[in-house]
């Protein structure tokens, strides 16, 4: 009764509670007798690795799913949503992993649809462009609410996925992995928002594969491992090393011990050049640049969002044409028409946007990497099947797929492992020069150092990488040479011995030019 | 703490809220119409007459039927489906028509009843396709099959319309100056093509409609009414079917199960003429209008010639409507 009492305050009652929820897919226990609270006026983290169940947890309160048992509360009333309308009706208000929105509308239309200001029945679209631009502009972006959504890159399509959410008062907001693609400041701006919201009483649940994020925000977190619950936390209570433990569920030596797996720079590159770029560029994308890249060697591109890091990349894929310059593969020249002419030269590029032009979803994961392997194998010459297989299973125990099944289908993969199939979709053919624009995004931790170990390792057997990366953290631990870039221009080309206040303070500067472009 | 928000390629950065920038999505509707005045062009130099109001009043004449029909298929096209049950819904339609009438039924009742058959058939086609999640082009095949079939039931033979009502209605003009004039059917699809535009761009059902073209999974996850929308627009295409029965019965003045053998296609020509992406999420139901209203000039081009068969009508379809898809592709490539 005492103790009763002394716990009672602390204690509020949840606005959503669930009990013994269980998810079941075909073959897959997705979810498994969890249970999950969530309190007004708190931020919750929902913790967990590649695949644990944190996307099925949201969707199965959200009503895209169907729990096969478990009850679930609101407001200590029991709901059963039939899908995310009747969820949001119920002032829950989600941003689903993946950027969620229709690319052909306006960003205006998707901020706003299904509840526009209407004017005798019709939405009046005036007021719906202007009412978006109010909510951007509360998120500090100002872009023209009237542009159609698939014309801007992906984070700012994640912001106005979030602008969706925040716009309506809803008790709960769940963001699932809403920063996988922000940089600092979007996150700081996001994060600002969320307290706002929090303090003003919304319950909201928050994921992340980034620690940093996490204790920064959040003041409750659940860890979830291979779709059971493994305990609820209060954040100030939970170091670390123990949360990294408990979502692997292996002791740790130590956080210390993750970081020293990751991958680093090798001693030193080859100066045989892979790739040469002379005054590449293209008008309103990236200013002419020149790079050479040589074998063996990890060449970072550090910038912040918009900077024309991504753009950079595209140009050198031929995913966008350049219309000034001069690009030789191996010495030779190399007429950038498209794609097919970079892939043919050895080039590969894994894109950001694993949605739009990544994995085939309704194939296998066997199938995905031999289309890729025949694609670049050209499809005169079949390759053994044995061969196929040996490749396939190899790639899959390299990223830690899972499940380690060649034959699950990549749609219904976690967003992931879905990432890591996009990986070895490049890495199986083998190129000579791999760009990875963002690889580790929602990607967990302990993968995330395996991809860089593996881009180490690769680099080490001779492939040339381009590594893009808004942490920069990560990008000078890998590399051997970082482009920086600013405003769609290459402004510094910094070696091995550069760290990140190093680049921070070039990116930070405004109109003196730093010394080191000369490089 | 401002995001510098990227601008995009080639496009002013500038944020106004109060306008939109979207003239990109519009060239294909301005291509149909510029086609239609070149068309028109080629027939004033060709051929005396052509240029006079009785032969711009008469496209809309002979086509009101199609540009109901057009406007159906919009809406379903929209949101990446296909409609290919509305050909045989509007012989359907002319057959039960024309057998109520024969068998007495008062004109209204008639209407009535052809109006609530076309959209029941659409319903039951759009239940299907979301619940059971197969493709329209397979359900709208069987409907397609089903009306044709149950116009047979209905009577083998062609049955003509002698109720006074029908008869009156049908060849009733409207004068709209001293030598132009209209039908009944003309205000009757126009005013068609004026709540559709209401509908489709300027309320939520419209919009969502867009939306499940664009992404349906998204739309979903948005909240977005997308059962309602997925299921109501072949409402709307079953019942933009039965009217357009309606109007090629008064057109035929009367009702046969072999009418309107291949209008799907000649709906869906004029809805992709007219730039609405088969792939769904883009259109506008004006471009299904000017749409029809190519394929109407070229038929009466062709009638005007005089000597080359009507076949030569389907030749030209057949080669705008390749020449527009192909038009399409390279447009959408340019964009980023
Ligand atoms: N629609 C589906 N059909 C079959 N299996 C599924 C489906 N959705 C998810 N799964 C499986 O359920 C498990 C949990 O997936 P979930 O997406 O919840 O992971 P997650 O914790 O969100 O991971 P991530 O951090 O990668 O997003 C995975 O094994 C996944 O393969
Ligand atoms: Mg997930």
């Amino acid at each position: 009764m005492s103790v009763d009492a002394k716990q009672a305050p602390a204690e509020p009652t949840p606005l959503v509670r669930m009990r013994g929820i269980s998810v079941e897919f075909p073959g897959v226990k997705a979810l498994q007798e969890v249970d999950f609270r969530l309190f007004p006026g708190e931020v919750h983290a929902l913790m967990g690795e590649n695949g644990a169940g944190k996307s099925t947890l949201i969707k199965a309160l959200t009503g895209v799913y169907t729990p096969a048992a478990g009850v679930t509360t609101l407001d200590g009333r029991e709901v059963s949503f039939s899908g995310p309308a009747e969820a949001q009706a119920a002032g829950i208000s989600t941003v689903y992993q993946e950027v969620n929105l229709c690319p052909n509308l306006t960003v205006a239309e998707n901020i706003l649809l299904g509840r526009e200001p209407r004017r005798f029945g019709a939405v009046d679209g005036r007021a719906t462009r202007a009412r978006a631009a109010e909510l951007l502009a509360d998120m500090g972006l100002h872009i023209d609410p009237g542009s159609v959504l698939a014309e801007h890159p992906i984070a700012v399509q994640q912001l106005v996925a979030i602008a969706r959410a925040v716009a309506v008062d809803a008790k709960v907001l769940i963001l699932d992995e809403p920063t996988s693609s922000l940089d600092q400041d979007e996150v700081a701006e996001l994060f600002r928002i969320m307290r706002h919201l929090r303090d003003r009483g919304v319950a909201i649940l928050f994921v992340s594969h980034f620690l940093e994020q996490v204790y920064e925000i959040s003041d409750r977190m659940t860890v979830l491992r291979n779709g059971r619950l493994v305990g609820e936390h209060r954040t100030s209570e939970l170091s670390r090393l123990d949360l990294v433990s408990l979502m692997i569920g292996r002791e740790l030596g130590a956080l210390a011990e993750v970081e020293r797996l990751a991958g680093q720079a090798g001693e030193e590159a080859s100066t045989v050049p892979v790739l040469e770029a002379r005054g590449v560029g293209r008008k309103g994308s990236v200013a002419p640049f020149d790079l050479r890249i040589n074998r063996g060697e990890v060449v970072g591109l550090a910038g912040l969002l918009g900077s024309g890091r991504t753009e950079l990349a595209r140009l050198l894929f031929g995913a966008d044409r350049p219309d000034s310059g001069q690009v030789t593969v191996d010495g030779r020249a190399l007429h950038l028409r498209g794609p097919r002419a970079a892939i043919a030269a050895g080039i590969a590029f894994c894109s950001e946007d694993r949605k739009g032009e990544g994995v085939v979803a309704d194939l296998s994961i066997r199938d995905n990497l031999i289309l890729a392997m025949q694609a670049a194998n050209g499809w005169a010459r079949p390759i053994p099947r044995r061969v196929k297989d040996q490749l396939v299973e190899k790639w899959i125990k390299a990223l830690d797929i899972r499940p380690a099944n060649p034959d699950a289908l990549v749609g219904k993969l976690s967003g992931g492992n879905q990432q890591k199939v996009l990986l070895a979709r490049w890495l199986v053919t083998e190129p000579k020069l791999l760009i990875l624009d963002e690889p580790t995004r929602g990607i967990d931790i302990g993968a995330k150092t395996q991809i860089q170990k593996l881009v180490a390792e690769l680099a080490q057997e001779g492939m040339a990488v381009v590594y893009i990366s808004a942490e920069l953290e990560e990008v000078v631990r890998l590399s051997h040479r970082v482009v920086v870039m600013k405003d769609r221009a290459k402004v510094a080309e910094l070696d091995q011995n550069a760290t990140v206040d190093d680049i921070m303070r070039l990116i930070a500067h405004v109109d003196e030019r730093p010394e080191a472009v000369a490089a | 703490m401002t995001t510098s928000a990227t601008p995009v390629k080639g496009k002013s950065p500038l944020a106004l809220p109060g306008r939109r920038s979207v003239p990109g999505r519009v060239v294909p509707v301005i291509a149909t119409f510029v086609l239609f005045v070149l068309l028109f062009g080629v027939g004033t130099a060709r051929y005396d007459g052509f240029l006079s109001g009785q032969v711009v009043a008469n496209l809309f004449i002979d086509n009101a039927f199609l540009i109901v029909l057009a406007v159906g298929m919009t809406f379903v096209i929209v949101t990446g489906g296909i409609d290919l049950s509305v050909g045989a819904v509007v012989a359907l339609s002319t057959m039960v028509a024309a057998a109520g009438l024969q068998a007495g039924l008062p004109a209204p009742l008639v209407v009535l009843l052809v109006l609530a058959m076309g959209s029941t058939l659409g319903l039951l086609m759009g239940l299907v396709i979301h619940y059971f999640e197969i493709q329209p082009f397979i359900v709208t095949l069987a409907g397609m099959f089903l009306a044709r079939g149950l116009c047979f039931v209905v009577g083998v033979e062609s049955i003509s319309i002698k109720d006074p009502t029908f008869r009156t209605f049908a060849t009733a003009a409207i004068p709209l100056s001293g030598t132009v004039s209209i039908t009944w059917s003309v205000v009757i699809a126009l005013a068609i093509v004026a709540v559709a535009v209401w509908v489709l761009h300027r309320t939520r059902f419209g919009r969502t409609a867009y939306a499940v073209g664009g992404n349906e999974n998204s739309a979903m996850l948005m909240g977005l009414p997308v059962a309602r929308v997925k299921v109501g627009v072949y409402v709307i295409s079953g019942l933009c079917s039965a009217i357009a029965g309606l109007l090629f019965s008064l057109y035929m003045l009367s009702g046969y199960g072999l009418h309107a053998v291949g209008m799907e296609l000649d709906a869906i020509a004029a809805v992709v003429i007219g730039g609405t992406l088969l792939s769904g999420g883009a259109g506008y139901v004006l471009g299904s209008l000017l749409g029809v209203l190519v394929l109407g000039v070229i038929q009466t081009l062709i009638s005007f010639q005089g000597t080359l068969s009507s076949w030569w009508t389907k030749i030209a379809i057949g080669t705008l409507l390749l020449l527009f898809i192909v038009m399409q592709r390279v447009f959408m490539r340019r964009q980023p």
